[in-house]
């Protein structure tokens, strides 16, 4: 039978416009994939753009200036750099100067800093991004010698090791986010101590416990619907009830530690608390499944050899569980250390320089110290907001690539 | 314990006898309740959440000046001049989450199809892990990247006087590459659970292969797609950072997505960063309006998860 009397004929016929729809349907799917990828590359181009640049900065006194008998500022011993010091400064700023640290035992090249800090006081006058510093550098030489002759144009890096050395400063070269790395670490070391026996506790309850009655089903809806709540309205219920109304405590008042009347529950423990509540279901959920990847036979083996239920539970379901409740834990806490909205409306301190010491200190974060940055109109404090980010997402990385480790190397699978 | 005298065995070994009936342990007890606290804990957090938002609610509610129907149908939020009109704050939210929606379900079906239909395994397990990585960013950068990379861009194409420094286009746009992988996974994960035979049956009948993606295996996984795609709108709902930096700093009754505004989120965030105080009416409006908030989202989820409920195909 030859194919044009088929009676496949008509089958044939519609075949290749078949093919050519799935070819370029195909395409249309897989761009879509590209494009979610091209926009992770665009997000973290974008943050590089902004961490390295020229600035344009403008010296309140210009080191040519500050020149001895010809000598360039730079080659001055620290006797002369000392003097310098002591000419410009105040004679209380110079004595706190010396009260912190001797002169003498200072290093050339820390008095060095010193003058160029407190003396010479660079400041930033313009900034630009790596793309227009890379394109148009005549331009940016042109314009600086044109609007700033007085500045001097140099191409930074915004994130140094410096950056993450220094405290937050009202200066955009001298801030850092060592006030904000302190105040995220202190936060969710709170909300680990709290969020995590709590979560693991409800997880071998509902896993191992729990009967299928009325009650521990609106355990477990309730928990499902409160992993859908945003995050804000975690900080709406933090300041009311971390903030206001267990203010003695948050305060540290009731430690006798502050002053009650001039208490304020806007602290570390608070932020803490709120996001211990925030990552509570998610840590929950997450132990569970791996509870329930336990098989049922060790159980029974344990069981069987006269073992009660909390040493069957603790001597093997929560060995054999544990990669899998570390790995859900560490995803959740590097949620929590992401989080910005809750902490902003709990009050985290915007403009504090000092180091948190205790739970009852006042804090900022890190995302909160990235949002006070991006908001402000100048360029120069979004070029630091970029570093804070780039800081930010090399902890998160981390942290997730230790839970993709700990998740390949330690699951067994039974 | 009481304890009977140890005796020889019919085998000749020692046997210890034991009384063999149930004693009540005090420490596995105490173990349990500490557990169930544990577990009910998460009530107190729910109870919590609804009892001081309509607490705070409600004080707000009795203030001489605001009325519930103008809270609802006003269309000015000024609280200097004592106009308390939700429905700025609501359309700003309503258009953000639009026109992130208009992108992540797109893109969020089309990458799922792609990496559960037509990727080889090799290639899900490269790609599948960079969506997550975009999953796993807080959204404070995104906001960051809304700003200073999306904003501009929308100026340049369509014009300075067109598009404000502050809008909501750009905030939205970033939302949908927020929610995108979001969508894509939960989807992904719906495909992947409709059985082989539905496919191979298919084949069989000499489909093609975007016949059986469409017309066979997204139908029979339409129940958790449509969960993803709600638990997305939720998602963009309670979105706050994004739109916090890049959508504006005052409400605007406004239906021009190339107009700053301010949704329900980003004026709870703006209003509770300077130091309020907790008598003003100000203090007691971020409950009224996280309620909304609560009460919206909550609401999404509960039909989300009676979605996945009821409709889900059951194949054994």
């Amino acid at each position: 039978m030859s194919p044009s009397s088929s009676p496949l004929e008509p089958f044939q016929e519609n075949l290749p416009h078949r093919h050519r729809r799935g070819t370029f349907w195909q395409w249309v799917f897989f761009s879509a994939t590209v494009i979610g990828i091209f926009f992770l590359s665009a997000l973290l181009l974008n943050i590089l753009d902004g961490t390295l640049g020229y600035v344009a900065l403008e010296a309140r006194r210009p080191p040519a200036t500050l020149a001895v008998n010809g000598i360039p500022l730079e080659e001055l011993p620290k006797e002369e750099l000392i003097r310098i010091l002591q000419t410009y400064l105040s004679a209380s700023a110079f004595n706190k100067l010396n009260d912190e640290k001797p002169f003498e035992e200072r290093s050339r090249a820390n008095v060095y800093d010193l003058v160029i800090a407190r003396v010479v006081k660079y400041e930033v006058v313009e900034s630009w991004s790596l793309w227009e510093s890379l394109t148009r550098s005549a331009e940016i030489r042109a314009q600086v010698a044109e609007e700033f002759p007085q500045a001097e144009l140099r191409f930074v890096s915004w994130l140094t090791l410096e950056t993450i050395r220094r405290p937050q400063s009202s200066e955009a070269v001298n801030a850092g986010v060592r006030t904000a790395i302190l105040g995220s670490l202190w936060t969710i070391a709170i909300t680990i101590l709290v969020a995590f026996p709590l979560g693991v506790g409800a997880a071998i309850y509902l896993e191992e416990y729990a009967r299928d009655d009325w009650l521990n089903r609106l355990i477990r809806t309730n928990i499902n619907n409160l992993a859908g709540v945003p995050s804000i309205i975690y900080g709406i219920l933090g300041l009311a009830i971390f903030v206001r109304a267990l203010e003695r405590l948050t305060s540290g008042a009731i430690f006798g530690l502050v002053d009650p009347t001039t208490a304020n529950g806007r602290t570390v423990l608070s932020a803490g608390l709120t996001l211990a509540l925030l990552v509570l279901p998610l840590i929950i959920i997450n132990a569970q499944e791996a509870i329930r990847a336990v098989p049922q036979s060790l159980r029974k083996a344990s069981l069987g050899i006269g073992a009660t239920k909390w040493q069957t539970i603790w001597s093997h379901v929560l060995p054999n569980a544990l990669p899998g409740i570390l790995t859900g834990t560490i995803l959740a806490i590097s949620r929590a250390i992401g989080e910005t909205a809750p902490l902003v409306v709990v009050g985290a301190s915007t403009a504090i320089s000092f180091d948190p010491t205790s739970p009852f200190s006042k804090f900022t974060t890190l995302p909160i110290q990235i949002y006070q940055w991006t908001s402000r109109p100048q360029g120069e404090w979004r070029h630091l907001a970029a570093a804070a980010i780039l800081i930010l997402l090399t902890l998160l990385l981390s942290l997730n690539a230790t839970a993709i480790v700990l998740r390949n190397r330690f699951t067994k699978r039974f | 314990m009481m304890r009977k005298r140890n005796g020889v065995g019919a085998n000749g070994y020692p046997v210890r006898k034991e009384r063999l009936h149930k004693r009540t342990r005090i420490g596995e007890v105490v173990i349990q309740s500490l557990l169930f606290f544990a577990g009910f804990f998460s009530i107190f957090t729910t109870l919590g959440i609804v009892y001081e938002l309509g607490k705070e609610s409600l004080l707000f509610f009795r203030t001489p000046a605001v009325r519930l129907w103008d809270f609802l149908t006003g269309t000015a939020w000024q609280p200097h001049i004592n106009q308390f009109g939700i429905l700025p704050l609501v359309t700003s939210t309503f258009i953000t989450s639009a026109i992130a929606m208009s992108i992540a379900i797109p893109l969020g079906l089309a990458a799922a199809i792609y990496l559960s239909e037509y990727a080889s395994s090799k290639v899900r397990k490269t790609l599948k892990p960079i969506l997550e990585i975009l999953a796993g960013i807080p959204t404070i950068v995104y906001g960051y990247f809304a700003l200073m990379f999306v904003t501009p861009l929308l100026r340049s194409i369509f014009g300075q006087d067109v598009v404000e420094i502050y809008n909501m286009a750009s905030g939205g746009l970033v939302m949908g590459i927020l929610i995108l992988p979001l969508v894509a996974s939960m989807s992904e994960d719906a495909l992947n659970a409709v059985p082989r035979a539905l496919r191979e049956a298919a084949y069989g009948l000499g489909a093609t292969r975007l016949e059986v993606a469409l017309k066979i295996v997204v139908p029979a996984a339409l129940s958790g797609i449509a969960a993803a795609i709600i638990v997305g709108i939720s998602r963009a709902v309670g979105e706050t950072m994004i739109v916090a930096v890049a959508v504006g700093a005052g409400p605007n009754f406004t239906f021009n997505p190339f107009r700053g505004a301010e949704t329900m989120t980003g004026h709870i965030v703006r209003i509770s960063g300077g130091d309020l105080s907790y008598d003003s009416i100000d203090y007691n409006s971020i409950f009224a309006i996280g309620l909304m908030l609560f009460f919206i989202t909550l609401t999404l989820n509960i039909i989300s998860q009676r979605i996945v409920r009821r409709f889900r195909e059951v194949y054994e």
